[in-house]
């Protein structure tokens, strides 16, 4: 207050007033957990959808544990993080699949987007290429029939010698899903996959700014 | 930060720039001298004035027989920005960045504790809007600036920490004071940077200092390795560029007319102004345009002041403590206009029941707010006074469209006066209970002048310095909102006094929150600083002792204090002027001695341990339930 008068103790006053809150009028709509106003007509759900995520990123230390970090503590819910050099060596290109609800999807992509290291983040679609890459290693008593299973899978054999036979399938999740049940009739001893990796299809950019950057890249070499 | 405020900064640089350029070309002598050009030249001035801007173009006396460092860059860059004042405490590792501080600029306060000059450092940000910077050594160091920056980051208020780290050889083999200080405080950093070598050291200040300010503010840290700081460099660093941001300052003209034809077709609107319109210096623009069209103005608690609390139109500010008419005005809503505000769960309560039958229109600079917590229907991503000016412009041809005017609020604003007559913020004073610590507010608030800086610790305390003073000015309630540091009141007076030398600074502090960080009373009498600390003490963390007699049936484990220091006391033999206050009758007389008094003092308030804080949304709860007393909840 602005009068710099003498403060007087105010009056005894009954503490509360107004109405008990059962009795106050309430506003009969209501929000779901996600924020989103109910509409009483159309009540709209937001099932979790898988989408995949690509970020171009500085290739800088940190930048790993930056994009780590930041899915942990915001409790996204991610089904693979990859992460692998680009044709620029001052970039590096993550890609993210990520398992969330339609207001969460945004949120990974806006997040993303505000890590310094990060240039450029897009959300691919449904057209996408998307590929991984398994390597399992099996029992060696049956050669020919790990061969013709890895013909099968269009896989490539890596190694083979009297105890194990190491090979390799590249295929979608599906692929790989339905070559490692395959391959467990010979006893796989050990597995390792790589996680998603994906470009959008076509003339497609796969995330905004890569067009741009693509374009400033070959002007500066033709320019050598 | 709003546009204005990085104008300033770029004019700061401007002048900066300009200075080199215009160097006399005739000053052969100088510029011989100066061979080859070295960074000391801008932490080169002797000077103790610390705006001194005549010794710019002075030959730089510290370089002569000793190339500059990658300190001197850092300080350099410091100067570069325009840093007037650094925070901050000694240590190993630091040491050479203090050591080229010691000819520089920048006025350097020492604090009693790291956590302290964090704290400074952000209240200093808070109420200036320029960075805030601390400094503290490695390893403990720079750990105990961990809480300070964690508070900066949830409030978004920009500061800047230099931290010291071991020789680059030795990190990774947890040498002595070896802490991961960028892993340490990634979470918690708009963003942080491990300086690589003396010659990019000082360009990378430069750009921790534009990022903390610019966009949606926030901490940022620049970890310094010793072989880095007195590493030699030619490079003079440059005043930073404004960092390359894709936040639009202006919103989506199309997005702006959508929101204007909802917020005219609407029947009960209302403005939600956050911390962003603080930030953004947007006040003007947000009383303009809500007194224009007649629109109720209602505040979370960062955005305290940015409309005036006496104005008919203000219903104060909202969530778990605020005003009763506020929280009726949330829930009763049809168009809710949020300008700055991330929609924290203190302010909403439970989700579901959260402005339920509102269209919101939201307003922010992060992109990344929109829709994150509360579903907008109108999003416009901005500038808070820009858009705010857009929506202005728009508005009269969405009411001539919708064949409507301001006057088809009056319903509304009808209801919003009667809720504020049947919602009061009350206390009782019956004559049998002791000093009520409402009162205590009321009463300071009554004794300083409009502009005084107000800040709190965290609690009980807290909640009655925000109701119950009237705040009329943005930037004059310096809290911890979003982290609710306990411990940050007094620090942060001593950052907001250097911050504004010339207005009066009132510290509401708990005897919990005091006990945290009272050694920096120690500071605030070294460096003479005219504040006035009123410990609204209880005897107890009163805030939780609330919410076990409410929550937990009374079991009052480890929150009350059965003996408390006699605070008066203790204030003395910092050296500072000490009261004691316990009666109504005394309190006019002792408040204005301390206020009057030159230097720091402590007026230890005794006041009624049984006092809760209400109203209260319980945690979770439906805005408009808020409860009047502990019966109700």
């Amino acid at each position: 207050m602005s009068q710099q008068g003498s403060p007087e103790r105010p009056n005894t006053a009954p503490r509360a007033t107004g109405q008990h809150p059962e009795q106050r009028d309430r506003p009969a709509g209501r929000r779901s957990s996600q924020g989103i106003r109910i509409d009483p007509q159309a009540e709209a759900t937001h099932e979790p959808r898988r989408t995949t995520i690509s970020a171009l990123v500085r290739h800088e230390p940190g930048v790993l544990a930056e994009v780590s970090g930041l899915v942990s503590r915001r409790q996204f819910n991610i089904e693979s993080l990859t992460v692998g050099s680009t044709t620029n060596p001052e970039t590096a290109r993550i890609t993210l699949v990520i398992d969330e609800p339609e207001p969460g999807v945004r949120q990974v992509e806006r997040q993303l987007a505000k890590l310094r290291p990060v240039i450029s983040v897009g959300e691919l679609d449904d057209d996408e290429v998307r590929r991984e890459l398994v390597v399992l290693k099996v029992h060696g008593d049956r050669p020919g029939d790990v061969r013709a299973v890895t013909e099968m899978y269009d896989g490539t054999t890596l190694d083979a010698g009297p105890r194990t036979i190491t090979v390799e399938i590249t295929g979608d999740e599906q692929t790989i899903d339905d070559a490692i049940d395959a391959f467990a009739q010979f006893g796989i001893r050990e597995l390792a996959r790589t996680g998603h990796t994906a470009l959008a299809r076509g003339a497609t950019w796969t995330t905004p700014d890569e067009q741009e950057r693509y374009e400033k890249q070959r002007g500066s070499e033709g320019a050598q | 930060m709003s546009e204005r405020t990085s104008t300033s900064n770029e004019q700061r640089y401007r002048r900066r720039t300009d200075g080199e350029a215009t160097e006399p070309p005739g000053e052969t002598t100088a510029a011989t001298e100066r061979e080859p050009p070295t960074d000391a030249e801008a932490a080169e001035t002797t000077s103790t004035e610390p705006t001194d801007s005549t010794g710019d173009d002075e030959p730089a006396d510290t370089a002569v027989g000793a190339r500059p460092t990658g300190a001197q860059a850092t300080v350099a860059a410091l100067e570069a920005a325009g840093v007037e004042h650094v925070f901050g405490v000694q240590g190993g590792a630091i040491m050479p960045v203090y050591d080229a501080l010691y000819d520089a600029d920048p006025y350097h306060v020492t604090m009693a504790h790291e956590q302290g000059a964090a704290h400074a450092a952000d209240a200093y940000g808070q109420v200036t809007g320029r960075p805030g910077v601390c400094m503290a050594t490695s390893g403990p160091g720079a750990t105990n600036l961990v809480t300070g920056i964690a508070d900066a980051n949830m409030d978004s208020d920009p500061m800047v920490a230099l931290t010291g780290q071991v020789p680059t050889e030795f990190v990774g083999n947890d040498a002595f004071q070896e802490t991961d200080t960028v892993g340490v405080t990634r979470p918690i950093t708009k963003t942080n940077f491990f300086a690589g070598e003396a010659d990019t050291v000082g360009a990378t200040v430069g750009e921790a200092l534009a990022i903390a300010a610019s966009g949606r503010p926030g901490p940022t840290l620049v970890d310094l390795p010793k072989d880095v700081t007195t590493g030699e460099t030619t490079r003079r660093p440059q005043p930073a560029d404004e960092p390359v941001t894709e936040d639009p300052p202006a919103a989506d003209e199309e997005s702006v007319a959508r929101a204007a034809r909802a917020l005219a077709e609407a029947d009960r609107p209302l403005i939600l102004s956050g911390g962003g319109v603080t930030k953004g210096d947007a006040s003007a623009e947000l009383r303009a345009f809500a007194t224009e069209f007649g629109i109720p103005v209602t505040t979370t608690m960062p955005g305290i002041g940015t409309f005036p609390e006496d104005e008919d139109l203000s219903l104060s500010w909202a969530g778990m403590h605020g005003t009763g008419y506020a929280n009726m005005a949330i829930s009763h809503t049809d168009c809710l206009l949020a300008v700055g505000t991330r929609f924290d769960d203190r302010l909403t309560g439970g989700i579901e029941t959260f402005a339920p039958d509102a269209e919101v229109v939201h307003v922010d600079i992060d992109p990344a707010e929109i829709s994150k917590n509360v579903h907008a229907d109108y999003p416009l991503v901005g500038d808070a006074g820009t858009v705010l000016d857009q929506l202005d412009a728009a508005l009269p041809d969405a009411f001539e469209t919708a064949g409507r005017s301001p006057d088809d609020y009056e319903e509304w604003r009808q209801s919003c006066t009667d809720w504020k007559a049947e919602y009061p913020l009350t206390y009782a004073t019956p004559d049998d209970e002791p000093l009520k610590p409402q009162f205590v507010v009321e009463a300071t608030d009554e004794l300083t002048p409009d502009d005084t800086l107000v800040t709190t610790g965290v609690g009980q305390h807290q909640m009655w310095a925000a109701q119950f003073w009237t705040y009329t000015e943005p930037r004059t309630y310096i809290s911890s909102h979003g982290l609710g540091t306990m411990g940050y009141g007094l620090p942060a007076a001593i950052g907001a006094k250097v911050a504004a030398p010339d207005r009066d600074v009132v510290c509401f502090d708990g005897d919990g929150s005091f006990l945290m960080t009272l050694q920096e009373l120690a500071v605030a009498v070294r460096e003479n600083l005219d504040i006035t600390v009123v410990v609204l003490n209880n005897e107890a963390i009163g805030m939780v002792r609330q919410w076990q007699d409410a929550f937990f049936e009374g079991r009052r484990m480890a929150s009350e204090y059965p003996w408390v220091p006699d605070f008066a006391s203790l204030a003395e033999a910092f050296g500072a002027k000490g009261f004691t206050l316990s009666e109504y009758d005394d309190t006019a007389d002792t408040l204005r001695a301390a206020i009057e008094y030159d230097g720091p003092s402590v007026v230890d308030a005794h006041v009624d341990p049984a006092e809760n804080v209400y109203p209260m949304v319980p945690s979770g709860g439906d805005n408009c339930q808020f409860a009047l007393s502990e019966d109700q909840l």
